[in-house]
């Protein structure tokens, strides 16, 4: 596609800062308490204060929202605010936004953030996605498309996912021990990161001895369970280069959906050619104007670990079908592997904050400051769940 | 008491198919413009985008495309039965369903294997389509 470059967001906007609170499976505080700490310090990594902040893009799940940020952490006022749907699907897409907001000059400085209490022990109120998990609380009627999976047992993500996992062992000739190198190399990087939950090292024994949830996945391809909050700040590529931080610029981002997704059960029809996380991919390199072999590390949203195993495949990184040898040559494995593939450690050992916290890992990679930094990283690719509809962006140095 | 199922509201777009259900009859909605069929229902073909549809009887035969065998956690009203299976059954006439396999050991069940439906009354006015084997010729 034909496009004038000034017409997209390419290299128009940048990440100036990235805060956190602790990652813990029982903060004690609430979502609220935990946005505010992440986004003040987010704020104080860009030399940023509230008073600079106009706009904000947040998932439409987050619990957080605007009233809460002007009211209670004293933001003057906001001109714009904007939330993606789908879950784990909007992490990128929030910068997209943030990036559209500022090329447009909707806004100056955007926060974006994920505050979630997920650990078991978190119940702070008893909102449907608040604390504890959200496929526990269906009511005794189905009025939505959840009647025609949940009355057949089809209830939490794990096993929605499993039958898309298992259709890619069937069709390929992926193994559970594919599965198990995604989980045994993503320990290995949290074990170098003072911030991640899971340290302890992990073997292939250790992960194929775990029980089963939903077959074929194991406890230990699944995400972690994690109170927490991340936040970024995203301004003009013009003023980034007055903050206090080297900017991770955003050199380009995209959101995808199609051609058919109701639930996941569709998702296995189109897979060849036709799935979201690659329509991502073509729209991401197209507007950079780099392929895959240009990026040097990637942030793949893993809910599950097969979930990256599929990411591979749909960002490029090996062909269609290959991703289960590719993982298990530790081709995503740091520092040795050709893409270091979640060098935080990731959903599986560092946190699960909605895949938010892969976000700030692919700028310290773009700093020079992770706990396992990738020499000369210049281009990383973050992207969101590709499960739902998704998105993906490329940041750079 | 055993927590109970959560039980299935026909709206507008999709009684067609429940109440076939509850007559023992797998009916699937089938474009009238393009005679494409389509499940779960929805308003509009996504093949030639008529609004215009009925419910055709299906043969309620179909192959296992994948499976899962359920573990811990999952609802309470599922966990008497743990561990279970779902499958997604492609239906000869295309579309995918999400559904059980009765009738067969969680471990004999693959891919490929040809299922043919039958009916669980779940309320007095929801059945849910269900499968089993079909018989070696």
């Amino acid at each position: 596609m034909d496009r004038p470059q000034s017409h997209t967001i390419r290299d128009r906007a940048a990440i100036v800062g990235i805060g956190q609170t602790a990652f813990s499976k029982f903060s004690g505080v609430t979502e609220e308490r935990q946005a505010a700490e992440a986004i003040t310090a987010a704020l104080d990594d860009a030399g940023l204060t509230l008073a600079d902040v106009d706009g904000v893009a947040r998932f439409d799940i987050e619990n957080v929202n605007e009233l809460q940020l002007v009211h209670g952490m004293g933001i003057p006022h906001l001109r714009f605010f904007a939330g993606v749907p789908s879950g784990g699907g909007a992490v990128a897409g929030t910068l997209v936004l943030a990036a559209m907001a500022v090329a447009t000059g909707q806004a100056n400085v955007v926060v974006c953030y994920r505050a979630r209490n997920r650990g078991k022990q978190s119940s702070h109120g008893a909102k449907p996605l608040q604390g504890g998990r959200p496929w526990a609380k269906h009511a005794a009627t189905l009025t939505d498309f959840y009647q025609y999976h949940v009355p057949f047992g089809l209830i939490t993500p794990a096993q929605e996912m499993a039958l898309i996992y298992r259709r890619h062992m069937h069709e390929f000739g992926t193994t559970t021990e594919h599965f198990g190198a995604v989980a045994v190399a993503q320990r290995a990087h949290a074990a170098r990161n003072p911030r991640a939950v899971m340290r302890t090292p992990l073997s292939l024994a250790d992960h194929q001895a775990s029980r089963w949830i939903a077959e074929p996945l194991r406890m230990l391809d699944c995400c972690l369970e994690t109170d927490g909050a991340c936040a970024v700040i995203v301004t003009s590529a013009a003023r980034a280069r007055d903050c206090r931080q080297p900017p991770a610029y955003l050199l380009a981002g995209a959101q995808a959906e199609g051609p058919i997704h109701i639930r996941m059960a569709d998702y296995l029809m189109h897979w060849q050619d036709h799935t979201a996380g690659a329509f991502v991919a073509e729209q991401l390199y197209g507007m950079a104007g780099v392929t895959a072999r240009d990026v040097d590390a990637a942030m793949l949203f893993d809910h599950f670990a097969p979930a990256v195993i599929l990411s591979l495949e749909d960002y490029g990184f090996c062909a269609r079908g290959e991703g289960g040898p590719f993982v298990a040559s530790g081709a995503h494995a740091w520092p040795h592997g050709s893409i270091p593939v979640n060098t935080h450690g990731g959903s599986l050992s560092e946190a699960y904050i909605h895949g938010y916290n892969h976000i700030l890992e692919g700028v310290r990679q773009i700093r020079g400051t992770s706990s396992c930094q990738v020499e000369n990283c210049e281009i990383v690719l973050v992207t969101s769940s590709n499960t739902d509809p998704t998105g993906g962006v490329l940041l750079r140095r | 008491m055993t927590p109970s199922i959560p039980t299935p509201v026909p709206n507008a777009d999709n009684q067609g198919f429940w109440d076939a259900c509850a007559r023992g009859e797998l009916c699937l909605q089938r474009c009238t413009a393009c005679a494409a069929w389509r499940h779960p229902p929805r308003p509009m073909c996504p093949r030639c985008h008529s609004l215009a549809s009925e419910w055709a009887l299906a043969s309620g035969r179909g192959v296992v495309h994948t499976f899962t065998i359920v573990h811990r956690p999952t609802l309470p009203a599922f966990e008497a039965r743990l561990p279970y299976n779902v499958v997604v059954v492609r239906l000869d006439e295309g579309p995918l369903m999400v559904s059980n396999l009765l009738a067969c050991r969680n471990d004999a069940i693959h891919i490929g294997m040809p299922v043919v439906v039958t009916f669980t009354p779940l309320t007095d006015t929801i059945a849910l389509p269900q499968f089993r084997p079909q018989a070696s010729p």
